[in-house]
């Protein structure tokens, strides 16, 4: 970006745009060109802030309603891992706890540190917060694993009139936090934290 | 009226998308080996590997380029054996369970299509995407990419679809769903007799010929060798005015 040139995000093609022209594309394979992925900053807080808002639901609300003969019960992801600890069961139910509580949260507070730095200009821990960033990246895909959890469960315990599981409505928000955070992990751009580290460099955040 | 529509809209018709879209490309550099870190924008030349050997960004400690030995005909073999696992596991049934005297079972596409059913849709969606059609896309395009690419001349589709193979990856779920499986099989255990079928050992065979393609494929390689949009473009744009100048 110093130097004025395009490195293109599908190819890695680095390239020079046209005299006067903003952006160009591709040369070698037509993608849109950019320094910097286009407002960054907001589209990453506002998937953030959206994941975060159905955080909340996602754990109060019952993921799986199970229904026997005395009667029906729900269960929230936090009762579901106090369901599943047992003297064998308990490595698995670290797992889910990992998975689906831990690994959201963390995530949420990881991109909103990514954030805030970005934008307090900080030139600090650069190779750190760019580990932390890719740490993010890699593990976000595993908070799915209550999701398949319940599925699964659900297509499978249909033993009517005995007992029979359903999907509540707490799954749709616990996906919901799933999609919106990977989607802000997509929109942020990591070259921002390096940024303001070349003061000389146009600001494109 | 009409004659006048028609006269303005032939030459239009018969121009290029360049011409009607005004595509502007960027300038490429000399030096191919010139490239920007794609974490940190630190601007550096990648010196020519060695088979195996890897470059990276000194700055942020991104992998930047690893060369892989043979990598297109490793690729194709790990992506074909993918393709017929893949099938297998959308086929048959993955888990089964008897209680009672009774018996159940169900495929991937089962568990999808009950939450479709009886659940948020949305949930079934995102549950189809994820495990169903993200790895099928991921396969495909590999495999389409691979084949493309074994050419001395890389059809031109192989670019796009290099491009958008990122995505599909990011979006293949289908580690995840087998450790969701697993839970769901050591939850279910407590109520009732679980019967795992043969798509759950397929589908753990599938995740690691996916990890396999993964490591085996080198994207350089393979954007080194295609035709390049720019040079397509101006090939179409040739096309046309000798089409023109013939009409």
């Amino acid at each position: 970006m110093q130097q004025g040139l395009h490195s293109c995000g599908a190819c890695g093609l680095l390239s020079r745009p046209e005299p006067g022209e903003d952006a160009g594309r591709c040369p070698r394979c037509d993608e849109d060109l950019a320094f910097r992925k286009p407002a960054s900053l907001q589209r990453t807080w506002a998937y953030l802030i959206a994941a975060a808002i159905c955080y909340v639901p996602a754990n109060i609300l019952p993921v799986l309603t199970t229904t026997t003969a005395e009667g029906t019960a729900s269960d929230t992801i936090l009762e579901g891992v106090v369901l599943l600890w047992s003297p064998t069961g308990w490595p698995l139910s670290l797992i889910v706890l990992f998975a689906s509580i831990m690994i959201p949260s963390a995530k949420i507070l990881a991109l909103a540190y990514l954030l805030i730095t970005v934008r307090r200009g900080s030139v600090e821990n650069g190779e750190q917060r760019v580990r932390l960033y890719r740490i993010v990246e890699f593990i976000g895909r595993w908070s799915m694993v209550d999701v398949f959890v319940d599925v699964f469960t659900a297509a499978l315990i249909q033993l009517q009139p005995l007992m029979s599981v359903e999907p509540a409505p707490g799954l749709l928000f616990f996906a919901a936090v799933v999609v919106l955070t990977m989607l802000a992990v997509e929109s942020f751009d990591p070259r921002l934290i390096w940024d303001s580290a070349s003061p000389k460099e146009v600001r494109y955040a | 009226m009409s004659e006048y529509n028609a006269q303005t809209v032939g030459p239009l018709r018969a121009g290029s998308k360049a011409r009607l879209y005004a595509t502007v490309y960027n300038q490429s550099l000399a030096d191919a080996a010139l490239i920007a870190c794609p974490d940190c924008d630190m601007l550096q030349r990648l010196p020519d590997l060695a088979p195996g050997a890897s470059a990276r960004c000194p700055r942020c400690d991104k992998e930047l380029w690893r060369r892989r030995e043979d990598a297109l005909n490793r690729t194709l073999a790990l992506t074909l054996a993918a393709a017929v696992l893949y099938v297998v596991a959308n086929t048959v049934p993955m888990i089964g369970l008897t209680a009672v005297g009774r018996e159940a079972s169900t495929t991937v596409l089962g568990g999808a299509l009950h939450l479709w059913r009886n659940g948020p849709a949305i949930v079934a969606v995102l549950v189809l995407v994820t495990a169903v059609v993200a790895p099928a896309l991921q396969i495909g395009f590999m495999l389409a990419i691979v084949l493309g690419a074994h050419r001395e001349h890389p059809p031109r589709w192989v670019g796009p679809l290099l491009r958008h193979h990122p995505a599909t990856r990011t979006w293949s779920m289908i580690e995840v769903m087998m450790l969701g499986v697993l839970v769901a099989l050591i939850k279910i255990a407590d109520y009732a007799t679980v019967i795992p079928g043969v798509a759950l050992f397929v589908l753990g065979a599938l995740v690691f010929l996916l990890a396999g393609i993964q490591a085996s494929f080198d994207r350089r390689e393979v954007w080194q060798r295609i035709e390049w949009a720019i040079a397509g473009e101006r090939r179409a744009a040739a096309g046309d005015r000798s089409a023109e100048r013939a009409s």
